[in-house]
């Protein structure tokens, strides 16, 4: 019951005009990024990074969290009026969505998947307050050696598990470490990748990495592909649900949330994989039962309803382990602790204890926030679809416009300007050759840390090699790491053709 | 082909189809129906979606006159109506004329201006 009281107290604190307001405002901009195809969640916060000079770390976070859960609930937006998902956790939403779309049920859809992404983000906001506090609890005890190997299995699970090609995604991989390794060395003083530039020698600001990359990437990358032939939009009116669809949607909300949420949680990140299994659960449901079985494919409500809840269950899963670990698992986790970073905030296991009231104000803003986008996004769905109507040079322009703003802004130094045009021609080329961000990202911000925890265990060894291996946790997690990456080889090797043709019609 | 449209779905653009049917019967003569997006926009509720492409032949077929439908993408609709007239054989143009304030014009530009001071045939601007 401690836990309630701690979450009564963060209620207590969040219900203040200016956060209630600073909630509403990260709400609406998240669905706002959400809704724009090729605009994320993490675009957004990397843009809005200098907002938090002017902020204290509770309202920036308030903001963050509702940019994050808006741009969820955004992405179905998209996807169910325009078979074009917002973002890549919507992909399965926009198979069942559009298909009810064009059946003239696209009020129904908007509705399953605003409902569902409500009670699946609550339900999964009140987990994380009850695991978190434990899992910090166990973390504390966890030393250097752990912790490294904790942080290279979030690597190789979000590089290799994730995505269709290895290759890229560690090519990712290693473009971020090496933009982490930019600078002073820590402990020996030693120049590492400046070229001689004294601007290089602090490294370099995850605000101009995350900028050139998510935002000057993007626009480039749309400006190389700007006149496209428009896409239909089905016009909506006003999302509700009839008695028959509360009762269908019902269950695959339920599901929909206990296979996102410890999706989210573990640091396999992404919501890809959970609401790809809501949505074969749901179909094999519905096979089982008979009835609906033949709406799969034409809009079946089921195929909204679950992968949605999927979705954002997972989205707020991924708070376990940024708020217990400081261990970021998606782009805009990622981010966020690059935010409480610069507030010389430590993210991890310490974080409940030395910051309670930020972490529990935050919780119930997130649990304010999903009740904001419910009321906010019902009624307006269809002025949201109008958003797609903007013009991308206009569109884009502001958006650099920000970007640059935000980078010059972290030091009023010209060179960061250029740093980010650098950047800006890797997210190009990651985004011509089909690299993945999420993997990028990651090393940018855990490689340093790693590099911190790595250095620790092995003072602590004195150099020895065999210090890495001292816990027992650590030689579970990389007996763990040699499973993720062995495994996949060798079941495709047993695999008999019979199986694999199964997977494909499944 | 002498007749050319510039037709979006809406009341401006039925006018100008109506007018446009109307002459291509009076000179009888062939229509040709222009519609254009400058596609920067991932939706654009002025260029034709596949059923409303349908619909449109299907009210040309039933009107009885020679007639096609053309839809181009990235160009702007004044320069794609005025390219058209100069490469057709004793072209008309018939388009839909909206009222403008001085700042809209300034703001949105206006097709229909555009249209009149570069084509190089008559221009048939009606009003819905």
């Amino acid at each position: 019951m401690d836990t309630l009281d701690l979450l009564a107290g963060g209620f207590a604190d969040a219900f203040t005009p200016q956060l209630l307001l600073y909630a509403a405002i990260g709400v609406l901009l998240g669905t706002f990024v959400g809704v724009l195809p090729g605009i994320g969640p993490a675009m957004a916060v990397a843009l809005l990074l200098p907002i938090t000079y002017g902020l204290d770390v509770t309202e920036s976070m308030v903001i963050f969290a509702g940019i994050y859960y808006g741009g969820m609930y955004g992405g179905s937006t998209t996807s169910i009026l325009l078979n074009t998902p917002g973002e890549s956790a919507s992909v399965m939403t926009a198979i069942e969505g559009n298909q009810m779309a064009k059946r003239g049920r696209a009020a129904q859809a908007l509705a399953t998947a605003a409902i569902g992404s409500f009670i699946a983000g609550t339900i999964g906001t009140l987990l994380v307050a009850f695991f978190t506090p434990a899992l910090a609890d166990q973390a504390v005890k966890v030393g250097a050696p752990s912790f490294f190997a904790i942080m290279l299995l979030s690597l190789v699970l979000v590089t290799s598990v994730l995505g269709e090609s290895k290759i890229r995604g560690f090519a990712g991989l290693f473009i971020g470490l090496t933009i982490g390794l930019i600078g002073m060395d820590d402990s020996t003083a030693q120049a590492r990748l400046t070229f001689g530039t004294l601007e290089l020698a602090d490294g370099i600001g995850i605000v101009i990495v995350a900028v050139g990359v998510f935002a000057m990437g993007e626009a480039l990358w749309t400006a190389a592909h700007l006149r496209r032939r428009p896409v239909d939009v089905i016009p909506t009116g006003r999302p509700f649900l009839g008695r028959e669809d509360w009762r269908r949607s019902a269950g695959p909300w339920l599901r929909g949330t206990a296979l996102g949420f410890p999706f989210g949680a573990v640091p396999a990140g992404g919501a890809e994989t959970p609401t790809f299994l809501s949505y074969i659960t749901e179909r094999k449901l519905a096979a089982r039962k008979g009835g609906n079985a033949d709406e799969f494919g034409d809009g079946a409500i089921e195929g909204v309803a679950g992968p949605e809840a999927a979705n954002n269950a997972s989205a707020a899963g991924m708070f376990v382990p940024l708020l217990a670990l400081g261990l970021p698992v998606t782009a805009t986790a990622s981010i966020l602790l690059a935010a409480l970073t610069s507030y010389g905030i430590v993210p991890g296991p310490t974080l409940m204890d030395d910051q309670p009231d930020l972490v529990w104000t935050l919780l119930a803003s997130l649990l304010i926030g999903n009740t904001l986008l419910l009321v906010i996004n019902l009624p307006m769905a269809p002025l949201w679809a109008r958003l797609l109507r903007i013009p991308r040079p206009q569109l884009y322009a502001g958006i650099l416009f920000f970007a640059s703003l935000g980078a010059y802004s972290v030091a009023n130094d010209p060179f960061d300007l250029a740093l980010l045009l650098v950047f800006g021609g890797i997210g190009f080329a990651i985004r011509r050759f089909g690299i993945p961000v999420l993997p990028l990202i990651l090393g940018v911000i855990l490689g340093p840390l790693m590099e911190v925890k790595l250095r620790e265990a092995l003072d602590l060894s004195s150099g020895e090699l065999s210090g890495l291996f001292s816990e027992g946790l650590a030689i579970v997690i990389y007996v763990l790491i040699v499973i993720a990456l062995v495994g996949p080889i060798v079941l495709g090797r047993f695999r008999t053709p019979q199986d694999a043709k199964e997977e494909v019609s499944a | 082909m002498t007749v050319l449209v510039g037709y979006i779905p809406d009341q401006y653009g039925e006018a100008a189809l109506a007018a446009g049917i109307e002459e291509a019967k009076r000179r009888g003569t062939g229509l040709l129906v222009l519609n254009a997006s400058r596609g920067d926009a991932l939706v654009d509720k002025r260029f034709l979606g596949d059923a409303q492409r349908g619909d449109l032949e299907q009210r040309l077929a039933d009107s009885g006159v020679a007639h096609e439908v053309r839809q181009s993408v990235g160009v702007d609709p004044a320069d794609d109506l005025v390219e058209a007239a100069r490469g057709a054989d004793d072209p008309v143009i018939v388009i839909g004329m909206r009222h403008r304030s001085p700042v809209g014009k300034l703001v949105m530009g206006s097709t229909a201006q555009r249209i009149l001071l570069d084509a190089p045939c008559w221009v048939i601007a009606v009003k819905p």
